[in-house]
């Protein structure tokens, strides 16, 4: 993908001072380092997340270097994790916990779900809960059938729960904050291949495509052709499947004249439909988009939500395109059938539309 | 953080003759192991792997005393499977996802299952299925004993526990061997772990013995006895290796200081065995290198796996 030129008739083209590209890691990284200098009681743990580690994806490198105290390297025991994080929650401090692989998240669902969540309103009144677990998720890099998953359909539904996505759109320093502002638990899924990416910023995508924060609830983003307000599809995603819905919008424009809009919500439960039903243009065919594997998915969710809300508007059902129902295999080129892929989501759209 | 050095002997003693299938299962593994890191490094594997270089001695050990055994290996479990199955065919074609994979490209190099044989990603599920096949085994009055292979960091979860106090209850023979290589991912043992793994195990009332030695034929003097009474007595048992983990936890992510490494090196088994039978050393290492080499070649050259998604 080019990298971000201003537009040449933007008035503020020749004073734009150029700024490298920031990488989605980095952002991460500096918005973890700028909540722990403004928040004397913030605490963060997790399986190697200590320097010179820094974490398996090194988000939190040079955390425990300035803050010792709050930044725990763990013993394998992400229960412990949670529940540690829980107990901090409780006592009024705000936790950052670390799930190495989102697929081990299974083992603090209990501390997540029974616990933590459940803490917010089952004594009568609402207690304060400032809880994060953030979870690597995603595949496409040949790791297997236990570390590739993306477990998000998992933790929907559950009350005081909220579940949010990393977004090469949506600095984290903002996401944070609101997932901190909540004072409820919130798990925060952050697709692997996002982190050596880099952050979009000033509204530009590429030479095609431009983005702006959408008005209202579930903080979105809005990517489309330089701004233009018809197209023909709707894409919904999150965070992880942005730079694939983006090729597969490069292409469908290029090849076949298919114009697509790209909602991505940086909120993904509980689900805010209201800015799509703003944006919705008449006439236009919706496709929700996510890595999940087949049943049950975020994508059934929104299209519950967006069947009740446009109906009547809609000229066939939301779409819905996920990977197969099956496990993540490790070989390569076995994996790529089973997730979705660039592809996967141009020849979804073109089905829809055609 | 402070790393201190896993207790070791003074001076590492020479290590006594091994026969040439012993020989060759430890070289068969190292170099196996080595060829993946290779193959890493000229962008032919994708993935991740973690390989055990410096703790081959511990399945080869073992395998006499597991013919019919269930063994339960974990993330780095190369060796387990090579010194159980003499298939490096079989192994490599999984991890590299070619034609006559184990379990044909799906599980890579986490996640093999083949006939008494199963490994998996995620940390201390294993200890507790061991007590289910343990079950099994002891209700059908068959003659056989389960194996889990863990590190040292994996008893920081839970499910350990669980899974010990069961075997301890129903005395089920259950061999828990753990491989301390004094660091879990890039997390000193000291630093995870809050007494010892001895403690542990006395707490559920299970014997428990620690070996340093990287002695082959020691070890298996020492661990006749105990594991025949797991299998006859259905007593489980911890069995924990004070071991070196050479190389990176998976590939290019070592952190640790250039002294630990070092102590780690002086505990090489490869280093020291050459001292013991030079010529044996110098024939059977050229000659399992180049099988290794071979068998490279012939997987690399065979097509992509086949599996259907989702069906077997
Ligand atoms: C439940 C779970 N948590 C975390 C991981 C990631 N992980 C894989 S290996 C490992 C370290 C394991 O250390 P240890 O048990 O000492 O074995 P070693 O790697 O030293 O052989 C970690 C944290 C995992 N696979 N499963």
């Amino acid at each position: 993908m080019s990298s971000p030129a201003p537009a040449p008739d933007a008035p503020d083209a020749v004073m734009a001072v150029p700024t490298a590209p920031v990488r989605v890691a980095d952002n991460l990284n500096e918005a973890l380092h700028a909540l722990f200098a403004a928040d004397p009681h913030l605490f963060l743990l997790g399986e190697d997340v200590v320097d010179p580690y820094g974490g398996a994806f090194k988000i939190t490198k040079g955390l425990s270097g300035a803050h010792p105290d709050r930044v725990l390297a763990t013993p394998l025991s992400e229960g412990g994790i949670v529940g540690v994080a829980g107990g901090l929650a409780l006592a009024g401090d705000t936790a950052i916990a670390e799930m190495m692989f989102s697929d081990f998240a299974t083992l603090c669902f209990d501390q997540l779900v029974n616990f933590a969540s459940k803490s917010v309103s089952m004594y009568g009144r609402r207690i304060p809960m400032r809880l994060v677990v953030r979870c690597p998720v995603g595949g496409n890099r040949g790791y297997g059938p236990t570390h590739s998953q993306s477990p998000q359909k998992h933790f929907i539904g559950v009350p005081n729960l909220a579940l949010f996505e990393l977004s090469p759109f949506h600095d984290n320093h903002a996401v944070l904050a609101r997932m901190i502002e909540r004072a409820e638990p919130c798990v925060f899924f952050e697709e692997k291949s996002l982190y050596p990416q880099r952050m979009f910023t000033g509204g530009v995508v590429d030479d095609l495509f431009t983005f702006a924060p959408l008005a209202g609830p579930g903080d979105w983003a809005r990517i489309s052709v330089g701004g233009e307000e018809d197209y023909d599809c709707l894409l919904i995603a999150p965070g992880g499947l942005a730079r694939r819905c983006l090729g597969a919008m490069r292409e469908l424009l290029m090849e076949d004249e298919i114009s697509c809009q790209l909602l991505v919500p940086s909120q993904l439960y509980p689900f805010e439909a209201g800015p799509v039903v703003e944006e919705f243009a008449a006439g236009a065919r919706i496709v929700v988009v996510e890595e999940g594997v087949a049943g049950g998915t975020w994508g059934t969710e929104v299209a519950a939500h967006l069947h009740d809300r446009l109906w009547s508007q809609l000229r066939e059902p939301v779409r819905l395109v996920c990977s197969r129902d099956s496990v993540i295999p490790a070989a390569p080129h076995l994996e790529r059938e089973v997730l979705v892929q660039q592809d996967t989501i141009r020849d979804a759209v073109r089905r829809t539309v055609r | 953080m402070a790393v201190s050095l896993p207790s070791a002997p003074p001076s590492v003693r020479p290590l006594s003759p091994l026969d040439d299938a012993d020989l060759d299962s430890l070289l068969l593994i190292r170099h196996f192991e080595n060829a993946l890191l290779d193959l890493f490094a000229a962008g032919k594997l994708h993935g991740t792997v973690h390989t055990c270089l410096g703790q081959e001695y511990i399945p080869v050990a073992l395998r006499p005393f597991l013919d019919e055994d269930f063994v339960l290996s974990n993330h780095r479990g190369h060796g387990h499977y090579l010194a159980q199955y003499e298939d490096p065919h079989g192994l490599l074609a999984e991890i590299m996802g070619r034609e006559g994979g184990v379990c044909r490209g799906v599980g890579g190099s986490q996640h093999v299952y083949r006939e008494r044989f199963l490994s998996t990603g995620v940390q201390g599920e294993s200890l507790s299925v061991g007590c289910g096949l343990a079950l099994h085994s002891k209700r059908r009055g068959l003659p056989h004993l389960v194996v889990a292979y863990i590190g040292d960091g994996t008893w920081g979860e839970g499910a350990v526990y669980e899974a010990l106090n069961m075997a301890a209850l129903w005395r089920l023979p259950l061999l828990v061997v753990v491989e301390n290589n004094g660091i879990a991912q890039s997390t000193p043992t000291q630093v995870q772990m809050a007494g010892s793994v001895a403690d542990r195990a006395a707490a559920f009332g299970i014997d428990h013995h620690r070996l340093e030695s990287i002695d082959i034929n020691e070890i298996r003097d020492v661990l006749a006895d105990p594991i025949a009474r797991v299998r006859n007595e259905h007593r489980p048992l911890v069995v924990e290796f004070a071991t070196h983990r050479l190389g990176p936890h998976s590939k290019g992510d070592d952190t640790r200081p250039a002294d630990v490494l070092e102590h780690a090196r002086r505990h090489d088994w490869y280093r020291l065995y050459p001292q013991t039978r030079p010529e044996q050393f110098a024939a059977r290492d050229a000659r399992i290198r180049a099988r290794v080499e071979s068998v490279v070649q012939e997987v690399e050259a065979r097509s992509p796996s086949v599996w259907e998604a989702g069906r077997v």
